[in-house]
């Protein structure tokens, strides 16, 4: 067994695990964590994607061991500490842009790292950068206007911050 | 399917990483960004004894440059590569192939040194580093050593890395002259492997072209240069004409295989045509 120590969503966590431990099911089974499903476990499918140190990574292809000292980010760590949701899990809702639900949490945390990256994407740049997330209900048409629809949510909600004057009451 | 057991050692020095492979036993691994490694070892076709992971080690990531060359640290990640940039300003082939490896969650995770010294016939970056005449320095027990691209692939999944040895770096010539480069890739759908891929460097002279590199990717067990196609393009006038003439003997000296993906022949005219593409593009038509 090997000790780590990784932050999830916010909380530290030291446990012990076997070094073969996949992330994802240290998040799955040893911290509860199942809003990170295992779709095609064979990284082609991106259903297991989470966030690291802010990058999205699929957690059936990293070790657990290979995120000690590091934190991770989940499907249940984005909305907000009042229950309300984040922009892009709100526009996925709005825009139709999930059918089964199952390929969604990991859609969401690659979209959002795509966002990070690139603020405007176009339609191209989105079916570009979720390129590593399968939806076998083939529902692209709806998560394209999700993502396209939460960047322009987070690129307001930016703007917004940037331009509230210096002084202003929390 | 999860991995079969394994000792695990996490080592922060080259030095370190080093002793912990010479004294893992029989059947080492060393991970790098584990995009390969950790798939292969799922389906169990690995079963190492140890995994010796380099993810603590910081002297292998990151690029600098030297006075004739630039040096890209072996677990520097993809997209850290995509971001650089000494990379897009010396050596924009490599970003270029970086960019259609699999997809950016991959990309993350995943090394150029990792990439290159798996080995992979498919995979994108062995036939741009043979295009850039890339230098593999390789540490071990016996010291350190420098090996040229056209030694470093020797087979199929198998490069010039010895028992306990490590690749800390590569170096990528810094070229002299006006050069204009492409990578053409052709594969069937979002993420999957390069079915046949083509890296071309051109280097142009008062609308001539005086010189041409071209790698081959999934031509053969190894990466492949074009040999023909190079001598071919050599003196000749940036033209469609002559760069299709000379494109037509891309699969000379090669051997590619036959899969459920394309058959070798499709392979060989695949081969022509991205050649043509390439090339055009590196030579700016």
């Amino acid at each position: 067994m090997t000790q780590i120590s990784v932050r999830v969503d916010g909380v530290n966590y030291t446990d012990d695990v076997e070094p073969r431990t996949l992330l994802v099911h240290y998040l799955r089974e040893q911290l509860g964590k199942v809003g990170t499903v295992v779709g095609c476990d064979t990284s082609n499918c991106g259903a297991c994607t989470v966030h690291l140190d802010g990058e999205a990574v699929k957690s059936c292809s990293v070790l657990a061991v290979q995120a000690d000292g590091r934190a991770v980010t989940t499907i249940e760590g984005i909305a907000q500490d009042d229950g309300s949701l984040h922009p892009m899990q709100k526009a996925f809702h709005e825009q139709h842009g999930l059918q089964c639900g199952f390929c969604t949490p990991g859609m969401i945390m690659a979209a959002i790292d795509l966002v990070h990256d690139n603020p405007d994407p176009s339609e191209h740049e989105v079916r570009e950068g979720i390129e590593g997330n399968l939806c076998r209900c083939t529902g692209y048409q709806n998560i394209v206007r999700a993502v396209q629809a939460a960047a322009a949510d987070m690129r307001g909600a930016a703007h917004a911050t940037a331009t509230e004057p210096a002084g202003a009451p929390a | 399917m999860i991995p079969a057991p394994f000792d695990y050692a996490r080592p922060t020095t080259v030095a370190e990483v080093l002793q912990a492979v010479a004294s893992g036993g029989e059947d080492v691994k060393i991970l790098a960004g584990g995009q390969s490694l950790i798939p292969v070892m799922r389906l169990r076709l690995a079963a190492p004894e140890t995994v010796v992971d380099l993810g603590g080690v910081a002297e292998l990531r990151g690029v600098r440059e030297e006075e004739d060359a630039i040096v890209i640290g072996a677990m520097t990640t993809h997209s850290d590569v995509l971001s650089d940039p000494l990379i897009a300003a010396n050596a924009p082939l490599i970003a270029e192939a970086t960019a259609t490896v699999a997809d950016r969650q991959v990309r993350h995770l995943g090394t150029f040194g990792g990439a290159l010294a798996h080995a992979d016939p498919a995979g994108d970056l062995p036939a741009v580093a043979l295009a850039l005449d890339a230098e593999f320095v390789l540490v071990g027990p016996g010291g350190r050593r420098t090996v040229a691209a056209g030694d470093f692939f020797v087979d199929y999944l198998t490069t010039a890395l010895q028992e306990g040895e490590l690749l800390v770096e590569v170096r990528i010539p810094t070229l002299a002259g006006r050069w204009g480069m492409h990578y053409e890739k052709f594969n069937r759908v979002a993420q999957a492997w390069s079915i046949v891929a083509v890296a071309a460097a051109v280097r142009t002279e008062n609308g001539h072209i005086a010189e041409a590199r071209i790698g081959l990717t999934n031509m053969g067990p190894t990466p492949l240069r074009a040999a023909a196609v190079e001598a071919a393009l050599a003196g000749v006038d940036a033209t469609d004409e002559a760069i299709a003439s000379a494109a037509a003997h891309a699969a000379e000296g090669t051997s590619p295989s036959s899969d459920l993906n394309a058959q070798a022949d499709y392979r060989r005219h695949l081969a022509q045509v991205l050649t043509r593409r390439a090339v055009r593009a590196a030579a700016g038509l």
